[in-house]
């Protein structure tokens, strides 16, 4: 297939055409991910406040000539991140300085890895070629996901100990514990997914999904589905040190934990990656648990059928499971503002004494049933 | 294409961004440093500069994950070969489990995990 744009013919193959829309994949999702924090902040200061009863930020808006408009104060964040980006940068003379500079860059890079080999629609078919929807497709799928939320516990181990800073220290020390540990149960918790629909690729297992029923938190006898649920949600929220399980940052005790002695755009890193890994997370419970880019009573083929086009039902599955995501993303700030904050004893114990025995059952009960039925 | 193409260009960007992030206040930033400004933000006595000790819980914390999260590993790889390993494979990661959960019990029984 050739193409002519006017300076002789180009010879147009697969690699050209996955390596060009692998470009503006990146650029598509990784804008996107950058317009998460600042849309995440502006919830986290509107959500509370509906809770409470006030009314959160609602004053910074937009004036042009006779333009005048409060946008529901979404203009704060702009006036925030212009703020953040601005302010002056202290580095305590104490701290290691090559490390206190690298640490934020280790929390936003494997973010950026994670996010990127989320499917977000199903395959785009364009002049006879395939274009998957996320940027990475490995066939390890999500536990190339994993990998790099592991590597997220570099950057929070590293900035606490370069700031040389007590309270750093204790913050990033619990933070680390608090994350590996709660690796086991997400890990676990996914086992029996994998075993249901017998795949480690997103793209699949969203496809796996057509109906309602046949979703993953009703997989199972509708026991391994909700059980995996149960125990995915709460090491969600143990993982990315999010109320009820934030006491790497327990204000009364430990000022902000590992970034107290960060600021400025620094301080934003962390955010960012912060923001990004519950965006992730967020999205891997809906691929799992609740179809995916798969839309409620409206099996893929049938949407492919009814639009008459392969790529218009691709397209509409994102915004399936975007809206997916963006309630996960509320359920976060909803949590945040409901209960109390554990301790960390109780937290300990919760994570390797309630949930890892719980999953291990819960691996076991869902091969079991597997085998009978199919063997 | 790799496969791995992507996630190199990925990483690149990833590694260009962060390190923007953390020079950007740098370049557009005050700079009007003095010595209070600049001291560990912590109250009381003058800090030492020596890292304080920490618990040997987290070292047991990290060893256990490691053990751990390797189990959660080869259970994800029999996860995904499940139906062409049959009965074999179950009965296979049935004994393993098996020895990890002892493994487990002694762990909870020495009180590794317990924290106060």
């Amino acid at each position: 297939m050739g193409l002519d744009l006017g300076f002789g013919p180009i010879e147009v193959n697969d690699f050209l055409v996955q390596f060009v829309a692998t470009l503006i994949k990146i650029a598509v999702v990784i804008g996107g991910c950058l317009q998460i924090p600042p849309l995440m902040i502006w919830l986290e200061r509107r959500g509370p406040a509906l809770m409470q009863r006030r009314r959160g930020p609602n004053r910074v808006g937009i004036e042009i000539g006779f333009i005048r408009t409060r946008l529901w104060g979404l203009m704060q964040v702009a006036a925030d991140t212009v703020k953040l980006i601005f302010k002056e940068e202290v580095v305590p003379a104490k701290a290691y300085k090559f490390w206190f500079q690298v640490a934020p860059m280790f929390g936003v890079f494997p973010a950026m890895l994670m996010v990127a080999a989320i499917p977000f629609g199903n395959d785009l078919v364009i002049g006879g070629y395939r274009v998957p929807l996320s940027i990475i497709n490995l066939d390890v799928g999500f536990l190339f996901i994993l990998a790099m939320s592991g590597i997220g516990v570099y950057g929070v181990t590293l900035a606490g100990w370069a700031s040389a800073n007590k309270f750093s220290l204790l913050g990033s020390l619990r933070a680390s514990a608090q994350m590996i540990s709660y690796e086991i149960p997400l890990g676990l918790a996914l086992v029996p997914m994998v075993l249901v629909f017998g795949t480690f690729d997103l793209n699949e297992i969203c496809m796996a999904q057509d109906t309602v029923l046949n979703w993953g938190v009703f997989r199972g006898y509708f026991i391994v589905g909700p059980l995996s649920l149960m125990l995915f949600i709460i090491s969600m929220f143990a993982e990315t040190n999010r109320a009820p399980f934030d006491l790497a940052e327990g204000e009364s005790e430990l000022v902000a934990g590992f970034h107290t002695e960060y600021n400025s755009a620094k301080f934003a890193a962390f955010f960012l990656a912060e923001y990004i890994a519950m965006f992730v997370l967020s999205c891997l419970c809906s691929i799992f648990f609740f179809g995916g880019w798969q839309i409620p009573f409206l099996p893929y083929d049938a949407l492919v059928e009814l639009t008459g086009s392969q790529n218009i039902a691709s397209l509409l599955g994102v915004g399936a499971l975007l809206l997916k995501a963006a309630f996960f993303m509320w359920f976060y700030v909803w949590v945040r503002w409901t209960l109390p904050r554990f301790r960390y004893d109780q937290l300990m114990n919760l994570g390797w004494k309630f949930m890892l025995p719980t999953g291990l059952a819960n691996v076991f009960f869902a091969a079991f049933i597997m085998a009978m039925a199919t063997f | 294409m790799n496969p791995y193409l992507p996630v190199l260009i990925v990483l690149v960007i990833g590694i260009v961004l962060g390190i923007a992030l953390s020079s950007l206040s740098r370049l557009l930033g005050p700079k009007k440093p003095n010595p209070i400004k600049l001291e560990t933000y912590e109250c009381g006595v003058p800090q030492v500069h020596e890292q304080s000790r920490m618990s040997v819980k987290f070292y047991m914390t990290a060893i256990l994950f490691i053990l751990f999260d390797i189990e959660a590993i080869f259970l994800f790889l029999w996860a995904r070969t499940f139906k062409s390993l049959g009965w074999f494979g179950f009965i296979e990661v049935f004994v393993f489990m098996c020895i990890l959960v002892s493994g487990y019990i002694y762990v909870v029984k020495r009180g590794a995990l317990e924290w106060d």
